[in-house]
């Protein structure tokens, strides 16, 4: 049982959670950004871990990991910074990046620096779950990482199923098929979507993402599930003017 | 035609999970998931109905002008003390082998229902050949293609328009190939129900660099045939190809992979030197790691990022290989050297001077390596003369002062 697991357990609210790139805009800003979004009332924090070749993510992500390398962030930076983690932040964290830095790190050390920063679970959606489930599982459970797996409209029922089986923590909900930074349309093809997950009732509960970026949204999303994940929007705002002080403002503009 | 151009090796070739040894797979993110899966399950059994043979036979022969000639180059063979043979793939229909591997994949695509065909292109010739294929089949046809390569490679863009292709620039990262195959990737997530997305090397997760494979091994398959003819054994001594992705020489190499006293040779691209910092040698330079969907070769920062590569042709600027190709260097089935832009210069316009062919820049690699071989005389060696030098006379014109 890690954080995550606890915070699925306990709290009854729809739970909002908040992505950003570590090392955007600033190389040193990701722990004070992890710290605000706690004061400012998150459930959870994703921190990106940037990649040079995103293939699932739209221009505000791109831009941001691109930004984010050019400043000097990678693993072993990124691990460095988040040695202060629990020192700052108590809500459950997790790191979400591409598979290429993971493996040159090495997924054993990747996981065992997961978890002594404190990290509690790792989404890496280019990750499949043939070789997570026959080489990497082990590393992931031995270090009480949930492991989270993305589902989009056309998944099928046989991989959902499959899915949730070797999930422990939540279920990415993917709004639509779409690179990320992608406006949340809800469609009635979007709400049968959800409600066929809803009503398929997995033993994980699901987050939906991508395309969550007012309170219409947000609303829309936790009527079929326990919260939202929001990103593009997110990384956008931290670009401008004053970001830090109206972090809180951000947030209230998602879940008033 | 007969089953035979389409058999893998069984030991060379692809496994149940999509590995040649320890690269391949399909290393996507779960948007994709459902495309490639579709194809997964679908490529085996429709390129082995008779009727898609059929088809597929027909437009190679008619439409792209198969067999490609087998061509004794005597003054090569002088020059280098040896017997030389070029895969005259420059003389199908848009000047390269590019051809057909589109014309498999958009049979494939009209079997599948797909209305919409998107496409990566580094020197354009993967994108004109898509392009061609869709005007031929009246298919909405994108293709992706790095800002730098647009400005580098203009004929071919115009081409491309021409054929009714709509060409989309790439403008993230370092605008070149790898960012178009980026682009195209992305495009396909977020059109994933009416689109096939025709990837024009043996790159990408599986099943792509195996079916690109089978559709490129009829260059193989006739050259066994046409040596059989003109010196009573199906079987030269070394079979040579330049790689990039790696499509062109896995083609060449294809119908010799089991036959292993035939030495395969593949030549990469060494920009201005191995160890310059400007090269696209990739199993000089790289390592194991991930790249569009496959575990293969790529060269990257120790931190898992992805090194932007350098040569002068913009087909073999590519920071991977296919998987198979990894799989051949490491098992040393395959010999993988490199050639300097210099060397593949020289080599190109002395096969102009001397056989009347000139050869893209990225065929002229494969050339340039003759250079370094020693002969004894007795060997017979198959060069896959990939595409032709048209494309390229701009940066031969730059590079000789002609």
């Amino acid at each position: 049982m890690n954080r995550l697991n606890q915070l699925f357990l306990t709290k009854k609210e729809p739970l909002l959670s908040l992505y950003f790139t570590a090392g955007y805009p600033d190389l040193n800003g990701t722990l004070n950004i992890a710290e605000a979004v706690e004061k400012a009332g998150a459930d959870f924090i994703e921190i990106g871990f940037p990649y040079s070749d995103p293939l699932a993510d739209g221009p505000v992500i791109q831009n941001s990991s691109q930004q984010a390398l050019e400043n000097g962030m990678n693993l072993h930076v990124l691990f460095r910074q988040l040695k202060e983690l629990r020192k700052r932040v108590t809500i459950p964290v997790l790191l979400m990046g591409y598979v290429n830095p993971v493996l040159q790190y090495g997924v054993a050390n990747f996981c065992y620096s997961c978890a002594e920063v404190g990290v509690d679970g790792v989404i890496v959606p280019d990750l499949p779950m043939y070789e997570y489930e026959n080489l990497y599982k082990d590393n992931f459970i031995k270090n009480n990482l949930s492991n989270i797996f993305l589902l989009t409209p056309q998944t099928s029922e046989e991989r959902i199923r499959k899915i949730d089986e070797l999930s422990n923590g939540f279920i990415y909900l993917l709004s639509s098929s779409s690179t990320t930074g992608k406006n949340l349309t809800v469609s009635n093809e979007a709400e049968a979507y959800f409600s066929r997950i809803r009503d398929m009732k997995l033993k994980n509960p699901t987050m939906i993402g991508f395309g969550i970026s007012d309170v219409k949204s947000f609303n829309k999303a936790v009527e079929y599930t326990r919260g939202a994940i929001v990103g593009s929007a997110f990384v956008k705002f931290l670009n401008t003017e004053n970001a830090m002080e109206r972090i809180p403002d951000f947030i209230r503009s998602i879940r008033p | 035609m007969n089953r035979e151009f389409i058999e893998s090796s069984l030991k060379w070739g692809v496994n149940e999970e999509g590995y040649f040894g320890d690269f391949g797979g399909a290393y996507i993110p779960e948007m994709l998931y459902p495309n490639v899966e579709e194809l997964r399950r679908c490529y085996l059994d429709i390129i082995y109905e008779p009727a898609f043979q059929k088809e597929f036979e027909m437009l190679l022969r008619d439409y792209v002008g198969r067999p490609s000639p087998l061509f004794h180059a005597e003054r090569l063979s002088e020059k280098y003390g040896t017997t030389i043979y070029l895969k005259r793939e420059d003389l199908n229909h848009t000047g390269a082998h590019k051809i057909n591997n589109t014309i498999g994949q958009i049979l494939l695509a009209e079997r599948l229902g797909k209305k919409r065909i998107i496409a990566e292109t580094g020197a354009g010739q993967h994108g004109v050949a898509t392009a061609t294929v869709c005007a031929l089949k009246g298919l909405e046809c994108i293709v992706y293609m790095g800002e730098v390569d647009i400005a580098r490679q203009a004929p071919n863009v115009a081409r491309m328009k021409m054929m009714g292709a709509k060409v989309v620039p790439a403008t993230s990262g370092s605008k070149t190939l790898k960012d178009a195959t980026n682009e195209a990737m992305r495009d396909w997530i977020n059109n994933p129900v009416d689109t096939h997305y025709i990837i024009g090397s043996v790159v990408g997760p599986h099943p792509y660099p195996d079916m690109v494979s089978r559709f490129q091994s009829i260059i193989s398959l006739e050259t066994k045939k046409q040596l059989l003819e003109k010196t009573g054994s199906e079987n030269p001594d070394i079979v040579m190809a330049c790689v990039g992705g790696g499509s062109n020489a896995m083609g060449m190499f294809y119908h010799f992979l089991d036959d292993e006293d035939v030495r395969l040779i593949a030549v990469e691209a060494a920009g201005l030197g191995v160890n310059s910092g400007e090269s696209a040698a990739t199993t000089a330079l790289g390592r194991e790691g991930v790249l569009h969907g496959s575990r293969s070769i790529l060269m990257q920062t120790d931190d898992g990022q992805v090194v932007e590569p350098y040569s002068i042709s913009a087909g073999l600027d590519y920071p991977g290989i296919g998987p198979q190709h990894a799989h051949l260097f490491k098992k040393n089935r395959g010999e993988y050297v490199s050639a300097t832009d210099e060397e593949a210069m020289i080599a190109g316009r002395l096969c102009a001077e001397l056989e009347g062919i000139i050869p893209a820049i990225e065929t002229a690699h494969a050339l340039a390596h003759l250079e370094r071989m020693v002969f004894t005389g007795k060997e017979s060696v198959v060069i896959c003369l990939s595409g032709r030098g048209d494309k390229d006379l701009d940066t031969y014109m730059k590079y000789f002062d002609l």
